[in-house]
């Protein structure tokens, strides 16, 4: 009987990541980050990896544990503010970074995952991101190029996935995860709950179990915040 | 209170205006997101956080902060009723699809052109430009907020921006602690209000790019002493 998709260990499920892999990873700062692939990631050692991710962590959680083993050699983000560790490597040369505008980001991932091989967004114009870029105008208002963009492997983290990889999301934690999903060619999603497949709801579906490859449950989640903020009154 | 916090104070007071009932607004990270508590009270504001969510509530009540209920800027926040999550995907059509009336972002330089520069200090700060770029060519309306100088006491308000740009051509109107300027197209800059206190004078002595006073120009009256 088939194994499926269900994988037996976070270590079994990276086993065939490589050096140079190219990793598309979901998550908004650490909210819905992958957090026990990446520790997976750690434990294997694998080196020069290029994430595309929103943003890289912080110094000491999520991507940024990576960069801590110096196991990234290029970074494709839109925002990384959060991580000097990140800045310190990017402005001593250590890290190659290419920064993409946010939405278009997500964009080159959908695309990347739909069978569309780039698309056209007024994004960037006039700015250093379009050095490069062709340029073509619609109606009279111009618009940049933007390619697509895949992975060898896609990390995403959901709330509940099922053993075909129907995924769940919770909140903002969606953000990023559904799209990176689309984008890999092998995507491992990691679920606080794993039911089985009949057990979701199929009208509350976000994510496909077509876009996923491997599944398993992450114990115990940290969920570190980043910025906890309160009411006063 | 500080002379800096004052002037960010003013700021946002001025800029709270600029959100009228029934908006659809996006608030950059930094002083924008302190607008955020002058809406709740409005009617049928919705305001939208590019990570995936449209209805922004206020901060949740001691102990009960969710890590998955987060906006851009990263902060713990709550929802107010009728809110909605989606993927960053569906969030940028939103933004780049027209939907949003008015995104309010923070700045480091703006250009008497409209231009606007706010993600990078070349060889000093990279914080990368978020969905900025998107916003200024998606938002129906574009509002700058910032303050008029950097410590150093040089004008942000620039004949052309120093640093690398977000957008071309993009912003629609700039609020400082000093005064508020609409930049009509094309790329002329007109003085339309004075913040309380300030005079021409102060404005044209703090301000390096060239701008015309509007005929009528109105003087933000002082904030009632709370």
């Amino acid at each position: 009987m088939s194994q499926g998709k269900v994988m037996t260990s976070f270590a079994e499920a990276v086993a065939d990541v490589a050096d140079g892999s190219v990793l598309i990873v979901g998550g908004f700062g650490l909210s819905g980050c992958p957090e026990h692939t990446i520790a997976a990631l750690c434990d294997l050692g694998v080196k020069d990896l290029v994430v595309v991710s929103n943003n890289c962590g912080v110094d000491d959680f999520g991507l940024g544990l990576l960069l801590q083993n110096r196991q990234i050699r290029k970074m494709v983000s839109s925002y990384v503010g959060e991580n000097s560790l990140f800045e310190r490597q990017y402005l001593s040369g250590d890290l190659a970074v290419e920064f993409n505008p946010q939405g278009t980001l997500a964009e080159r991932m959908r695309a990347g995952g739909s069978g569309i091989p780039a698309f056209y967004t007024a994004t960037g114009l006039g700015t250093p991101i379009a050095e490069g870029k062709e340029v073509r105008e619609f109606d009279g208002r111009q618009y940049l190029l933007e390619h697509a963009i895949t992975g060898d492997f896609a990390l995403v983290k959901a709330w509940k996935g099922d053993t075909f990889g129907n995924l769940v999301y919770r909140k903002t934690a969606r953000n990023f995860n559904p799209l990176a999903a689309m984008a890999g060619a092998i995507t491992i999603a990691e679920v606080e709950e794993l039911v089985d497949a009949g057990e979701l709801d199929p009208d509350q579906i976000h994510t496909p179990g077509i876009f996923v490859q491997r599944i398993l449950e992450g114990g115990s989640y940290e969920k570190r915040i980043e910025r906890l903020v309160e009411r006063t009154a | 209170m500080s002379a800096t916090s004052d002037a960010r104070t003013k700021i946002v007071l001025r800029a709270a205006q600029e959100i009228k009932d029934d908006m659809n607004v996006n608030l950059g990270i930094g002083l924008p997101t302190m607008l955020a508590e002058h809406t709740f009270h409005q009617q049928n504001v919705m305001l939208q956080s590019e990570n995936g969510l449209l209805g922004i509530g206020p901060y949740p009540r001691p102990g009960s902060a969710d890590p998955d209920l987060i906006n851009a800027g990263k902060e713990t926040v709550t929802v107010v009723p009728g809110a909605s999550f989606f993927d960053s995907a569906e969030s940028f059509a939103m933004i780049r699809g027209g939907h949003i009336d008015l995104a309010i972002l923070g700045g480091m330089e703006v250009s008497e052109q409209g231009d606007l520069a706010n993600w990078m200090i070349p060889g000093k700060m990279v914080k990368g430009m978020g969905g900025a770029m998107d916003l200024v060519h998606g938002a129906k309306r574009v509002v700058v907020i910032m303050e008029h100088s950097t410590r150093s006491g040089e004008s942000r308000v620039k004949r052309s921006c120093t640093l690398p740009l977000t957008g071309a051509r993009v912003v629609h109107r700039l609020i400082t602690e000093l005064a508020v300027f609409d930049i009509l197209d094309p790329g002329e800059m007109v003085l339309v209000e004075l913040q309380p206190g300030i005079s021409l004078d102060d404005v044209t002595a703090a301000t390096e790019a060239r701008f015309i006073v509007a005929e009528q120009v109105a003087q933000q009256p002082e904030p009632r002493s709370a």
